[in-house]
């Protein structure tokens, strides 16, 4: 790689702060995914209108498929990975995950972002402001109704005091199998997210 | 053998098992996989839609900072030619100079990042020779060909011009479809690894074991030589079905610069890159008795396909199953354009084809002064029309009937027009649904270990449609153990062989395979309820056609559109959607289907379009801002119901597939509810504002 053009920024990732070496031309959402490897911020349409890459940038969501990872300098990314993780699980995955509002997965972090957003500025929307406020981010799966009934289940549990467990809070997944099969990989421990009920 | 009784978890709205890898972002889709020095692809695509290339200047690409090597038809290895499926194209890429649809691959930028090889990919330069192009299928309705595709082209029962000629009431009506893309959120993408002679794809794929066929075949190297990896697929809608030439070319550009690979397409690549759902136009003729009761249907359909490869989206195949008519004719032809070759997509044939279908009827319907739904009724099919053999199963009557009840169609005034708020006006309409049912050769493999977890291992895949969570829930009742218990391996070709996930078919294929494994199991234990050394068990699902039954899934759906008077941007209230789809294994994710699919109902009826420059032969907008699908706000209320049913023949579960019947005849009510708003009929989907100007 050339190294004439390279810049040094400070942007900090989760929590961490990071002093990175980056190209002008590398976009935000690359520098997330290929250089410090926060797959979960995925690239759906290259154009900023599906929203599958949208992170938090000092707290408010932006479209990180659109944004150069230069123009992060000096400031707070969050990414899906620093709105929680598997064993620790943000109030809003949980409702995402309970209210079914995922089919295939791949907007969902984005969505999951955006949605910490609007919670964020709007403690307890109506559907309405739900539905407008996700204008930006696009499922091609489940119709959107379990979205919003995801974020409203979100933000009445952040209402009444749910929030993220550290990860010292959480009982350990579903033991390790005893004899894991040959092709050991995805394989998917269960636990019936929190709230889980009907439909 | 019917099964799946006991415990019950099937049958229990159950959360996904994969749902914690989702919502944490931890689920690992194509492009996340993890390389050690990778390098980079861009493809470059064709400018025009037919000629030659005459030349490249590579000499400012090829000096750019960070190439790797530039594949062209001139240096690019010779591939195996192969058939479709499991191709989806079978004029294979980058094999001469040949230019048959703009958006075609032309050449493969290789470098050591993405942006190396995106700028690169901006300076080659190609020369073309242009040739005649033909663009527009309308315009040459008249070249039709006969094609073979996945249902027979042409269907006759009766005499059908002697029924219309005897007919007191004759409509001959034509209706258009548009082109439509797939755009699944996540393009396609593969990351080829080639090492030590062997190659491993890391693949967004509806099929991983036809991926290894397709891309072993036509790279000449053995099977056992390939293996293709699938675990999360980020939607596919089909067109992650089949094998298209940029995962051949990932693999090619891995095995000649002995180095993995990442091919992961721009949104503007997808666009040319896979097939997508053509444009349609529909000519219907119906004939009824004063009373209301067909004496003759008519059903033909004409839609484009490639210069070298053959698709043909049967359009004209709703008539062959859905009502009683003595005299059926169902005629399905395609026309030769300069554009890439289509492919199925959520809902194709008879989703397409009940756009036009179930708004004739409409039609129909209004000039006999007849209750749409009634007309329904009075010929509803008990035996499939076209065959004589009865369903395998169909309690569509209680669709209707629970429909109408839910939605209050008796509210509906028979006069368009006349249901207003204000200056809103309120329509009603409603169409019958009607699916194939496709089942494949599925084998699947269990195990109980000692500690009493079970593995359950299959090469299907998950698109989204929950083969994750509804597959252990099968071997969980099966097996008589809690479903925590149960975990799942699949989307991989080192496992046992189930088919794609396309066409609706998984659970009854892949999860008969399952049941059967699970069965096997128990007979194994004979009894024990653990094991002190891993015990497994394989299972089969052989589907057996019969000529006996006719077996489809069918619903009833009704829609509420509104229209403002001024500004006439129909928007959908509501929508009631009742199936008869078989044993529901899980209701939690059926319903995300049922109402997803409805979603792309919407999306048929009111904005989906790619919008082609008929000069050019190029899509005028290859990204979501211009092709428009539903987005939150698009979506109001949504009823769903199954009927409670267990259809023995379609599956060993009773179940059978609901992953295109949700989008199928939603688009029609719509229509017919904008027809009975505002009294214009519009015959060209989708149906804008414009159209109603």
């Amino acid at each position: 790689m050339q190294t004439k053009h390279v810049r040094q920024i400070q942007i900090d990732v989760n929590g961490e702060p990071r002093s990175l070496s980056v190209e002008p031309r590398l976009l935000l959402v690359h520098l997330l995914r290929d250089q410090l490897g926060l797959t979960g911020t995925h690239v759906g349409c290259d154009t900023s209108s599906c929203g599958a890459c949208t992170v938090l940038l000092d707290g408010r969501s932006v479209k990180s498929c659109t944004m150069l990872a230069v123009q992060a300098d000096g400031r707070a990314v969050t990414t899906i990975e620093g709105i929680g993780n598997s064993k620790s699980l943000h109030p809003m995955q949980e409702a995402f995950w309970a209210e079914h509002g995922l089919q295939c997965g791949y907007c969902t972090t984005g969505m999951i972002v955006s949605a910490v957003d609007i919670i964020q500025r709007n403690p307890d929307p109506t559907d309405e402001q739900i539905r407008e406020g996700l204008g930006g981010n696009v499922c091609r799966c489940t119709g959107y109704h379990n979205i919003v009934r995801a974020v409203k289940a979100a933000a009445r549990a952040v209402r009444s005091g749910a929030r993220r467990k550290s990860v010292a809070e959480v009982e350990p997944l579903t033991p390790p199998l005893e004899a894991p099969p040959v092709t050991g990989e995805g394989i998917i421990p269960h636990r019936e997210p929190v709230g889980a009920g009907g439909e | 053998m019917t099964a799946v009784v006991g415990r019950a978890v099937v049958g229990t709205p159950t959360s996904r098992l994969d749902g914690r890898e989702k919502v944490s972002g931890e689920a690992r889709y194509a492009a996340d996989w993890p390389f050690e020095n990778p390098l980079y692809g861009v493809l470059v695509q064709s400018s025009i839609p037919s000629g030659r290339i005459d030349s490249f200047d590579l000499a400012a690409a090829e000096s750019a900072p960070g190439v790797a090597r530039i594949f062209t038809h001139l240096n690019a290895p010779r591939l195996v030619p192969m058939d479709s499926p499991p191709l989806g194209q079978t004029f294979l890429p980058l094999q001469s100079d040949r230019i048959d649809y703009e958006g075609q691959h032309v050449a493969l930028v290789i470098a050591e990042t993405l942006e190396q090889a995106q700028h690169a990919a901006r300076l080659v330069r190609v020369v073309y020779e242009r040739g005649p192009a033909r663009i527009d299928f309308r315009a040459h309705l008249t070249d039709e060909i006969e094609v073979q595709g996945f249902f027979p082209a042409d269907t006759s029962t009766g005499d059908v011009s002697a029924g219309l000629g005897g007919a007191d009431v004759k409509i001959d009506v034509t209706y258009r479809t548009a082109d439509r893309h797939h755009v699944p959120i996540e393009p396609s993408a593969t990351l080829a690894d080639w090492r030590d002679g062997k190659l491993t794809l890391y693949d967004a794929a509806q099929w991983v074991h036809g991926v290894r066929i397709a891309v072993a075949h036509v790279l000449g190297i053995p099977l056992d030589d390939v293996r293709v990896i699938s675990k999360f697929v980020g939607g596919g809608f089909g067109c992650k079905g089949f094998v298209w030439p940029h995962q051949i070319l990932a693999a090619m550009a891995s095995r000649e610069l002995g180095r993995p690979v990442k091919l992961v397409l721009s949104r503007a690549h997808t666009f040319t890159a896979h097939g997508y759902q053509t444009a349609s136009e529909q000519r219907v003729v119906l004939g009824a008795t004063r009373d209301g009761r067909f004496v003759a249907i008519r059903h033909h359909s004409w839609t484009p396909t490639a210069i070298s490869d053959d698709y043909l989206e049967t359009c004209a195949t709703p008539a062959r199953a859905s009502y009683a008519s003595g005299a059926i004719e169902t005629r399905n032809r395609a026309v030769r354009v300069n554009r890439g070759v289509p492919t199925p997509m959520r809902a194709p044939h008879e989703g397409v084809g009940a756009v036009a279908f179930e708004c004739a009827l409409d039609e129909l319907a209004y000039a006999l002064g007849v209750d749409p739904l009634e007309m329904r009724l009075r010929n509803y099919a008990e035996r499939d029309p076209t065959t004589g053999t009865p369903f395998s199963q169909k309690n569509l009557r209680e669709c209707y009937r629970i429909g109408a009840e839910r939605f209050g169609w008796a509210r509906r005034s028979p006069v368009p027009g006349t249901m207003r708020d204000g200056d809103t006006l309120i329509g009603y309409g409603m169409a019958g649904a009607v699916m194939f049912t496709v089942r494949m050769p599925s084998t699947a493999r269990i195990t109980l270990h000692p500690g009493g977890d079970v593995v359950i291992e299959t090469a299907t895949q998950d698109i989204g449609g929950g083969q994750y969570t509804i597959l252990p829930m099968i071997a969980a009742d099966a097996l008589g153990v809690p479903v925590e218990r149960v975990r799942i391996v699949l989307g991989d070709t080192a496992l046992p062989d189930a088919g794609g996930t396309f066409g609706s078919s998984s659970t009854m294929s892949a999860g008969s395979a399952v049941f059967t494994a699970a069965q096997e199991l128990k007979r194994l234990l004979g009894g024990r309820r653990s094991v002190s050394q891993p015990l497994t068990a394989e299972g089969k699902f052989q589907p057996e056609h019969s000529d006996a039954l006719s077996m489809f899934t069918f619903g009833a759906v009704f829609a509420e559109v509104h229209v403002d008077r001024d500004l006439p941007t129909p928007r959908v209230a509501r929508i009631t959607g009742v199936y008869s789809a078989g044993r529901i294994i899980n209701p939690k994710t059926a319903r995300s289907q049922i109402i997803g699919g409805m979603t792309w109902g919407i999306g048929q009826a009111l904005l989906e379009a790619s919008e082609l420059d008929l000069g050019l032969g190029r899509y005028l907008s290859k990204n979501l801002a211009g092709y428009v699908v539903p987005a939150c706000a698009d979506v109001r209320e949504l009823d769903v119901t199954f009927i409670e049913e267990v259809d023995e023949h379609a599956s060993l579960l009773g179940a059978k597939g609901i992953g295109e019947l949700g989008a199928v005849g939603v688009a029609a009510a719509i229509g017919n509810a904008i027809y009975h708003a505002t009294g214009t009929r519009v015959r060209d989907f989708p149906i804008r504002p414009e159209r109603l100007l």
